[in-house]
Parts: C-alpha cells; sequence; structure tokens
C-alpha cells in the first residue's frame, strides 16, 4: 500500500470577477481534504475567496523538452501581436 | 465606565469572562505545542491556525476581563502572571496532546460545546460578549467540521487508528461532564441574560458527537462520573507544567515586549 497522500494542484480565486490561478500544491487523502488543506495551507493571509483543487495526476503538461518545437516559432511573428494599428481617438481607452 | 454592572456583579462577569478566556488560551496553547511535530506538513499548518484562532480569542475575553476588573491588568497581565489557582479553565483543555489522535478528540469535544455556546452567546444582553461570539463563532464553526471530519475518518479508518481513537475518547470522556456543569456564577449570568445555563447546552452536545462517534464507529462510554475543579481553580498537575513553559518569558524578563 502506498503510504504517502496522493498530490493535488490548488487554484484560489483573489477576487470575484478574477479567474482561479494556480498557487502551488499539497497532499490530502481526497478532495474534501484537499479543499480544507488549501484553505489552511493558502489562505491564511486572506488571499482567495474560492479554491478549486485538482489531482496533479489529472494534469498533462507539455514536454519541457518540445520547448523549442512549441514555441520558438512564435517568436519572430510580432505581426501576431495586434500593435501595428492606429488607434482612432474616438475609440477611447482599449 | 462599564455599563454591564447594571445587569450585574462585576466580580461575577470577571469569573465568569476569565473562564471563557482561559479555555481558549490554554487549549491554544496545548494545540500550538504541535508546530513543527504534526505527522504531515498541511496538518502542521492546520493546528497552528487553530492554535493562532483560539489565542485571539483568548486576547478578547481576557482583555475585556482586564477593563471588568479594572485593577490595571490587561490581557497579557491575565495570561502570564497569573499561577495556576488564578486560571478558570476546563480540566480538559488542560490534558496533555498524547498522540494525534488524543489531541484530535480533545479538540472535537471542545469544539462541539463551544459551538453551542458561542451560538448562544450570540444573543447576549451584554453587546461586548455578543460581539466576540459572533467572531469566534466562525472560527470555532470551521474548528468543529474539520475535528469532526478527521474523528470519523479516524475512528472508521485503519484497525490501528480506530484503537487510537477509542482509547482517546475513553481517557478524556471523564473531563466532558465539567463543560457543562453549573454554579453560582453561570446561574447568575443566565439570570441576568448574559449567558446560557451550561447544563442547556448538554443535550445538543450530545447530539453532534453521539451522530459523529455513530459514523466514526466509536463507543461512547457510559459512566456520568466527571473531573471537576478547573472552572473554580483546582487544576491536575499538567497546568503548572503547561505555565512554566508559556510564562517563562516573561518571568524570566519580567515586561520583556517585540
Amino acid at each position: 500500500m502506498k503510504k504517502e497522500w496522493p498530490l493535488w494542484e490548488v487554484f484560489i480565486r483573489g477576487q470575484h470577477g478574477l479567474n482561479h490561478r494556480h498557487v502551488g500544491s499539497l497532499h490530502a487523502p481526497d478532495a474534501e481534504m484537499a479543499i480544507r488543506n488549501a484553505r489552511d495551507v493558502y489562505t491564511r493571509r486572506k488571499e482567495g475567496v474560492s479554491i478549486w483543487v485538482v489531482p496533479s495526476a489529472q494534469i498533462t503538461a507539455s514536454d519541457p523538452g518540445a520547448r523549442d518545437a512549441l514555441f520558438e516559432p512564435a517568436t519572430d511573428k510580432i505581426y501576431r501581436h495586434p500593435s501595428f494599428y492606429d488607434i482612432p481617438d474616438k475609440v477611447g481607452k482599449m | 465606565m462599564i455599563q454591564e454592572s447594571d445587569l450585574i456583579a462585576s466580580d461575577i462577569l470577571y469569573e465568569w469572562l476569565l473562564r471563557r478566556g482561559d479555555t481558549a488560551l490554554i487549549l491554544g496553547h496545548r494545540v500550538s505545542e504541535w508546530c513543527g511535530h504534526a505527522p504531515v506538513l498541511e496538518e502542521d499548518i492546520a493546528l497552528a491556525n487553530i492554535a493562532l484562532d483560539l489565542i485571539g480569542q483568548a486576547r478578547l475575553w481576557l482583555g475585556y476581563a482586564g477593563e471588568v476588573e479594572d485593577k490595571g491588568r490587561g490581557e497579557n497581565e491575565l495570561a502570564f502572571l497569573r499561577d495556576a489557582w488564578d486560571f478558570r479553565n476546563v480540566l480538559l483543555a488542560e490534558q496533555p496532546n498524547g498522540d494525534f489522535g488524543k489531541t484530535l478528540m480533545r479538540q472535537f469535544l471542545i469544539d462541539a460545546w463551544q459551538d453551542a455556546l458561542l451560538s448562544a452567546l450570540k444573543t447576549s444582553a451584554n453587546e461586548r460578549i455578543a460581539e466576540i461570539a459572533v467572531k469566534a463563532g466562525k472560527e470555532v464553526t470551521y474548528h468543529l467540521d474539520r475535528s469532526s471530519d478527521l474523528v470519523i475518518r479516524l475512528g472508521d479508518g485503519t484497525q490501528e487508528s480506530h484503537r487510537r481513537m477509542q482509547a482517546a475518547l475513553d481517557a478524556l470522556w471523564p473531563y466532558a461532564g465539567e463543560m457543562f456543569s453549573a454554579d453560582a456564577v453561570d446561574e447568575a449570568m443566565a439570570a441576568a441574560g448574559l449567558a446560557p445555563n451550561p447544563q442547556t447546552l448538554r443535550p445538543g452536545w450530545d447530539e453532534t458527537v453521539g451522530e459523529v462517534f455513530k459514523q466514526a464507529t466509536l463507543t461512547q462510554p457510559q459512566s456520568d462520573f466527571a473531573h471537576k475543579g478547573g472552572l473554580t481553580g483546582r487544576h491536575s498537575e499538567h497546568l503548572g507544567h503547561l505555565l512554566s513553559e508559556m510564562q517563562f518569558l516573561q518571568r524570566a524578563y519580567p515586561g520583556a515586549a517585540w
């Protein structure tokens, strides 16, 4: 039997209207206790109004070794940023 | 000037406030002894949070007690410069931590009582008491939620965890009755509409803990025997040892401050 509790990724929403953000991870035997532990570990200084937990094993990550193939091609395509347009004054703040 | 003196003699109110403050302080100190020693990191932080909640509650009760006493003593003097016989916490709060199961069982028995007491105090005729009860009540609701969940998980867990939880319950049960004992102080507080008579909290508490023990597959002891004395200053041998550690700094370096 594995003695270590499974790992959970913790996401906290700091304020209403903002997105949940990844803040870290912790160990817990199940989702309910992961929420409690997250409350105790990550919201001690009023960081949040909502908590999500996700089993770390459920996260599929991109391969760090494939970084160049995945992300390098975007670096010389600055025209994908909408920064080559003059915005008329009457549009106001974008 | 303390307007509450219209409702009750200040020495009675002071005595009652010490019972609240000292129980929170002593339990808080006990729980803080786990800091750095808990079975897992997450639990360590959770216990430290609870200890801090309790010490925060103690500050509110003892600060008010100092004002009522009106002899120039504040929360610090009351916490660090009284000796064991001046403390008014329930005996259960000062019982040693033992293993994690015993710490948890002590917490659960007290949480269930505090939760019921604080809910009743929210409608106290004394505004200050009601305000403290609202603030502390939120914290204790979470403490109870957490301790009942863990009692159920460990009671209904492995053979080993079940054995430890049952042993903890058997060892601590004789200290539960004191939480519901009532003397002249309690009766005067109840008569003035400032606090419930502790005896009235027992049926609700019995129901709360009975339900949790059932789910936890734990057997509730049948004995009604109750150790008493903490609320009137007659403590077990453990309190002196606890105070010698908790009060060391102020005793060795009087007046030391951050």
